[in-house]
């Protein structure tokens, strides 16, 4: 009940959007809370995308972590 | 690496866990809480209790939408169900039990009690059958409540009302910090509920109660990293809010979803499964939308239930006050299978975590 999924989405059609939650899964779901583009990250919970996720954001929590924890080769694989 | 397992990397990890061990303080016990049902499960599934320092203990608060749901609101569902009403439920609401019986039961005794995965499915089996008069029960926290809000705007058809059972994350937290012999000394506050209340709801807790409080996602660092926030923060005698799932929360959180909800609902005071009435942590329909509020539709409104049953800890469990394993019922009488307490019901639910993850123990 407080899980969300990430997911990308792939059409837009209104208030619903196809997206996919990678491996083959799809599913429609109601974009209303979110402004959100074809391409986009969303978090979807209970058939609802209740977030568009920062893309830009997670590549610099990552860096952040590493820099923090004085890991050195910062965005290595 | 993908994404995904950027977010699961082992050697960050092991790095993360030298850094906890290295700022933990030595000999105080430090109990961080956490208020999340899907944190529970990454902390048990992960195993991340077992990288921390023996004198830090991770506590889960009320954080399971599913357990804190009083039995007073399920014999509601119960009552409408086997007066031939149809209702729409989540499918973790099937099995926890009301004072009596549970949906479930009911199902069992020939009543409609039909499973959805979502409000707009229960909008659609309405409008696919309009001589059914459908309920849906809408239980959940602030992630899901602006789904309800959503539907009931648009004016769903007249055969559809709504048993409200939204319950607000804040007011949970702050009840706890009221609980004397608690003694919490942070909180990992829950991801999703914030990527729609943002973070200026929690602001009453460093500023008010000197608690560090950290935003956390749902990855395994995630968890790491916010622990070893709160406890930097601890160190350093600091109380500040922070954000660590800045890929998902804003300051603001989603503005669209909090205008939807404060033109549904009001905030009521609501009661909790084995806690009683907290104030202001409940949401209830605005009159504007009345027609569509199942208590008034059709008149049923049960004040008092039987939370828990006889020998049942789960009043103790939700606040984290115990394990699920000091529970004298865990995993004898009480098993995912044939779940007594609402703890074990919900795939959220402590003590069903618990089992799950401690089943290769029991098995022997």
């Amino acid at each position: 009940m407080c899980l969300a999924v990430p997911a990308k989405i792939l059409e837009i059609n209104g208030d619903l959007a196809k997206v996919d939650f990678s491996g083959g899964v799809m599913r429609e779901v109601n974009i209303m809370l979110v402004d959100a583009r074809v391409g986009d990250y969303v978090l979807v919970h209970a058939g609802y995308a209740i977030q568009v996720l920062d893309e830009k954001e997670a590549e610099e929590t990552l860096m952040l972590w590493r820099e923090i924890m004085e890991i050195k080769d910062a965005g290595a694989p | 690496m993908t994404e995904e397992r950027k977010f699961r990397d082992p050697v960050l990890a092991n790095r993360i866990a030298e850094k906890i061990r290295s700022v933990a303080p030595k000999n105080d016990t430090i109990k961080i809480c956490h208020v999340c049902g899907t944190h529970e499960w990454i902390i048990s599934h992960y195993g991340i209790r077992s990288l921390l320092p023996k004198n830090v203990e991770i506590i889960a608060g009320p954080g399971c939408p599913v357990c804190i749901v009083p039995a007073a609101e399920i014999d509601e569902a119960v009552n409408l169900a086997l007066k031939g009403v149809t209702i729409a439920c989540f499918g973790d609401v099937l099995r926890v039990p009301g004072s009596e019986i549970s949906l479930l039961d009911a199902k069992a005794r020939g009543a409609d009690v039909t499973v959805v995965y979502s409000a707009m499915d229960a909008v659609r089996i309405a409008k696919g059958n309009p001589g059914k008069d459908l309920v849906f029960f809408a239980i959940g926290f602030e992630t899901t409540a602006p789904s309800t809000a959503v539907e009931v705007i648009k004016k769903p058809p007249k055969n559809l009302s709504f048993l409200i059972s939204h319950r607000l994350i804040p007011p949970a937290m702050e009840f706890m910090l009221g609980i004397g012999d608690l003694h919490i000394d942070a909180f990992i506050a829950p991801g999703h509920v914030s990527t729609i209340i943002g973070l200026e709801p929690y602001e009453i807790f460093p500023k008010v109660y000197r608690m560090p409080t950290i935003i956390a996602g749902f990855e395994p660092l995630d968890i790491l990293i916010a622990i070893y926030m709160a406890l930097k923060q601890i160190s350093e005698h600091k109380a500040i809010l922070e954000n660590e799932y800045k890929r998902a929360v804003t300051w603001r959180g989603n503005i669209k979803a909090k205008a939807l909800m404060s033109r549904t609902f009001r905030v009521v005071n609501g009661a909790w499964r084995g806690l009683g009435r907290l104030p202001d942590s409940a949401l209830k329909l605005m009159d504007d939308f009345i027609e569509y509020d199942a208590r008034e539709k059709y008149g049923v409104k049960i004040e008092r239930g039987r939370d828990i049953l006889p020998g049942c800890q789960c009043h103790l469990v939700i606040i984290g006050k115990i394990k699920p394993t000091e529970c004298p019922l865990f995993m004898k009488a009480c098993t995912p299978q044939k779940p007594i307490g609402s703890c074990m019901v919900s795939s959220e639910g402590t003590c069903r975590i618990w089992a799950r993850n401690m089943l290769p123990y029991f098995a022997h």
